[in-house]
């Protein structure tokens, strides 16, 4: 959520705050009882909505900004939007490759991407608009929610009677306590995209998944671009193989690349910004024209008085849930950033959708991380869905990997993107699929492959015998489930060496 | 193959090894006994080096290089200068908790470089003293050695690097304590392991051996079936001085295989990913390989064939998930002999003959990359690395007589730091 709407006004903006926040919008008189009061109109908000009222449900959707949250004002449409602009245009440094050499490197126009993010926020906020939403029944209160009682939920001064909540209010960027970063100056995700200039030096702080994004996407743009990681690696939460494949891309691209380093102090000479920073005992400074701070997220929960309703909640964690996606206030759901680890615009809405089922359908469905894919949209992307193998050791299970290099695949070579590779994990003695990890130019989608796999139950063996198009790297995927037939049947000639077919 | 193609493939390999010894000798201090870390003028000592000596002695005994007598005396003198050594928490200091700096001044054994206090190179250095206390079994001198030996072993606090966690750190250093870089994944560490779970005094703790397993894949790569790590060397270090062949731990019964076995899948890996050649290097085929840590090109990048060329200096290479720049080790098919010896032989000999000048007399050169034309045939890394001769003397040594892996098996702290990590099976 965006606590402050933009102040100037382009055609584009206009057209956007019509569908996310009208400007002449006047709040509806409260009906006497909603089956469901949301707050908070990101994506988990919207998809609990649209979920409870289509199935007939009253539905009160309370906002204190505007609709569509992070994802689409701040996070997964405008990063996107440029880290496409930085594909195009860092695309074009290997054109020679393919036979189409530039006479020269072309000028970057910052403005023109930056109005082309603005006119695709725009585009989609249609799929998201207040219109459609009211057309649905559902009443949108723009204001600020909290709790004041057990039962008692007030919009600004206004009661919203109801007999089930959701809290879906997300979170925003986590601020490290470094001295002087406040008064140095810094961006964060939330604010990164009002920039009206391409920075000439740019410093990322974290180098998990927006950092890693935003950092190569200004880098491959033009921005000299240095990024901190207090971790060894960068994307902990991925394997190694991946992480490091990320490392060498980002200094392939010319990234300065800074791991195992926290930053201890930020100043400012002038219009230079300076992170004072520490590897080891070796200390260090990096000069900058801006700061861009990615260290993680907080759950929007501080304005909702949740005490007041006996909702337990932990301010790094954000609500306490049980598997059910229900609070300690029987009557009080959660979803999304608010409640969840994985903070992914997916998660957010399957689980909203969850928990609205839960709390007026009583379906008693459980949140399942182990389904969610999830993806790092840097070059090349990284996804991942299921088990990592560190996650099956820990729970006995014998688990193996079947690997499918790209430079072994026939369209990603021709592609020119041989990047990367497809890594499927199965519990051993058996063709059931655990989890997945692809590294490649579109893991993002090739992801999804695996995770209509998984939801169906579809085994390797069943999966080697799905023909799919050629050449496509999505053939990848095959050839890891025919690697795994080679490796289990011993009817099947075993042929090391030479290259796959397909 | 100019010097080489005339002799048989036993005197091919003879003349190498000796070679790779001499170095060892030809490096070392007179005084402290320290070996110099590469040939280059002014090159400090690597504890490591120095334990790839220590093992060499005896393989040098038995070929009649040098005599029992000269050896221990060799032997004894690096075994005092280490038990006399600064052991503080002193910025120069040699050593600190047993452990010793990576790098050491070859006169003073000071520290330099402010480099780290290294577990894993104290461990390639412990490994070469006990290597001599199991082959020095007579009186007087050899007597000497052996206490020292046990001393020197003793006095290692292997539990204080686990620094209160079920872990194990790379390092420590005076300046800023323990270094924060993890192990993650299968790698050269196994050697570290067994001799810290085997101390009599101050032993890891059970469950460190099983953290670090926690971080292994199982893969199925290019068809074989390995617990991977990507550079070679991984696949070498720990098996110079423990014979895998039959005996398993945990992970390996699970997976039927042994870490045997599993060096010989690696090669496999490297042997094929070099016919394939995805990146389309200068040379590399099924015979031309051995893609691991060492020294590369320190030049900026450049373009070829239509892809950018960069290049890494020193650095851990890995196949087949890279990083790889074009350069090989030359030294590195050779020492995988004991393990495939056929691919070893064949890649060694193509090797001489298609780029004989990574070969001078008779010893290989750290680094080789033909992909990058630096002058006639390529960039070629200058000098010697100790590392890279010890590992080479060794290995052969093994390969043809057992030497080393026979004087381990009777090495009870590696019995029983084997035993204290699951392993079971063959020889145990």
């Amino acid at each position: 959520m965006q606590r402050t709407t933009p102040a100037a006004l382009s055609d584009d903006e206009a057209s956007l705050l019509r569908r996310v926040r009208p400007q002449d919008w006047r709040n509806p008189r409260p009906k006497s009882l909603y089956d469901l009061a949301i707050i908070g109109a990101g994506p988990a908000g919207i998809a609990a909505a649209e979920y409870a009222a289509r199935r007939g449900f009253t539905v009160a959707l309370i906002e204190r900004a505007v609709l569509g949250g992070d994802s689409l004002h701040t996070g997964s449409v405008p990063s996107k939007a440029i880290i496409r602009t930085a594909d195009i245009y860092g695309g074009m440094r290997d054109a020679d490759e393919f036979g189409a050499p530039l006479p020269e490197q072309p000028a970057f126009d910052f403005a023109a991407a930056m109005d082309r993010l603005r006119r695709i926020r725009t585009r989609i906020a249609v799929y998201h608009s207040v219109h459609d939403l009211t057309a649905l029944g559902i009443d949108i209160f723009f204001g600020e929610a909290r709790f004041a009682g057990p039962d008692k939920l007030v919009v600004d001064a206004t009661p919203l009677p109801f007999r089930k909540v959701l809290i879906a209010t997300g979170a925003r960027p986590k601020i490290p306590g470094i001295p002087g970063l406040k008064e140095t100056g810094y961006r964060t995700s939330s604010t990164i995209f009002e920039m009206t200039a391409l920075p000439k030096r740019l410093a990322v702080i974290g180098g998990g998944p927006l950092g890693c994004e935003l950092a190569q996407a200004f880098c491959r743009m033009g921005a000299q671009v240095t990024i901190v990681q207090n971790n060894p690696k960068f994307l902990p939460r991925e394997e190694r193989d991946a992480a490091e494949i990320l490392n060498w891309s980002m200094a392939r691209d010319g990234m300065e690349i800074r791991l195992n380093t926290v930053v201890i102090a930020a100043r400012r000479e002038g219009d230079t910004k300076i992170l004072e920073t520490l590897n080891n005992e070796v200390k260090g400074e990096i000069a900058a024209d801006e700061i861009l701070v990615c260290t993680g997220r907080v759950p929007n929960i501080e304005a909702l008085d949740l005490a007041a309703a006996g909702i337990a909640s932990n301010p790094r964690r954000g609500v306490t849930v049980d598997g059910f996606l229900c609070s300690s206030n029987p009557d009080v759901y959660a979803a999304g950033d608010a409640c969840l680890p994985l903070k992914f615009t997916n998660a957010a809405q399957s689980s909203a959708r969850r928990a609205v089922a839960n709390a007026l359908l009583q379906a008693g469905q459980k949140h399942d991380n182990s389904v969610i894919p999830w993806c790092t949209y840097c070059s090349p992307e990284i996804a991942h869905i299921g088990l990592q193998v560190w996650d099956a050791h820990r729970q006995s299970i014998p688990i193996k990997s079947y690997t499918v290099m790209l430079n072994d695949i026939d369209r990603a070579i021709t592609d020119g993107e041989e990047t990367g590779f497809v890594k499927i994990h199965v519990a051993e003695g058996s063709d059931r699929i655990l989890g997945a990890t692809i590294v490649a130019s579109h893991a993002s989608e090739l992801i999804n492959e695996i995770a209509v796999i998984m939801s169906t139950g579809i085994g390797m063996q069943a999966l080697a015998e799905v023909i799919h198009t050629y050449p496509a790297q999505s053939g990848a995927i095959m050839l890891a489930a025919q690697a795994y037939r080679r490796d289990t049947d011993s009817t099947v000639l075993q042929t090391p060496s030479g290259k796959p077919l397909v | 193959m100019g010097g080489f193609s005339h002799l048989s493939d036993e005197m091919l390999v003879s003349r190498l090894q000796r070679a790779a010894f001499s170095y060892l000798t030809d490096y070392a201090d007179a005084d402290t006994g320290l070996v110099a870390d590469t040939s280059r003028p002014g090159s400090p000592c690597s504890i490591a080096v120095v334990g790839f000596a220590l093992s060499a002695y005896p393989v040098a005994v038995e070929n009649g290089w040098l005599s029992r007598a000269k050896a221990a005396r060799l032997t004894l003198r690096v075994l005092k200068f280490f038990l006399d050594s600064a052991q503080s928490e002193a910025p120069d200091a040699t050593g600190y908790k047993g452990f010793y700096y990576h790098f050491l001044d070859m006169k003073t054994g000071r520290r330099v470089w402010q480099c780290e206090l290294s577990l894993i190179d104290t461990a390639l250095l412990i490994a070469g003293v006990l290597v001599a206390a199991g082959h020095f079994d007579g009186d007087g001198i050899e007597s000497e050695i052996r206490d020292h030996a046990d001393a020197l072993y003793g006095r290692v606090d292997w539990h204080w690097a686990q620094n209160s966690t079920s872990g194990l750190s790379q390092g420590w250093k005076p300046e800023c304590g323990f270094l924060h870089y993890g192990w993650e994944g299968y790698n050269e560490a196994t050697i570290l392991y067994i001799l810290g779970l085997g101390s009599p005094t101050f032993p890891l703790s059970a469950s460190c051996y099983e953290t670090w397993s926690l971080t292994y894949q199982w893969e199925n790569l290019l068809d074989h079936n390995v617990l991977y790590s990507g550079p070679l060397f991984t696949h070498l270090f720990s098996h110079a001085w423990i014979d895998f062949r039959g005996i398993r731990d945990g992970f390996m019964r699970e997976k039927n295989s042994d870490y045997f076995e599993n060096t010989k899948s690696a090669i496999a890996i490297h042997r094929e990913y070099g016919e394939r050649n995805p990146y389309e290097f200068e040379g590399y085929c099924r015979d031309l390989w051995g893609v691991t840590a060492g020294e590369g090109p320190s030049v900026a990048s450049s373009r070829g064939k239509g892809r950018d060329r960069r290049f890494y200096g020193y650095m851990s290479r890995g196949v087949p998930y890279g990083p790889d720049d074009g350069t090989i080790s030359p030294w590195a098919m050779l020492a995988t002999l004991p393990f495939t010896p056929e691919a070893a032989l064949a890649g060694t000999r193509h090797l001489l003959e298609r780029y004989p000048q990574v070969c001078s007399d008779d010893r290989f050169s750290s680094g080789f990359n033909p992909t990058l034309r630096d002058g006639d045939g390529g960039w070629l890394s200058q000098g010697w690395f100790g590392l890279d001769q010890g590992l080479l003397a060794i290995s052969i040594e093994n390969h043809r007589s057992g030497l080393i892996w026979e004087i381990m098996r009777r090495c009870p702290y590696i019995r029983a730091g084997l035993a204290h990590a699951g392993f079971s099976g063959g020889w145990l």
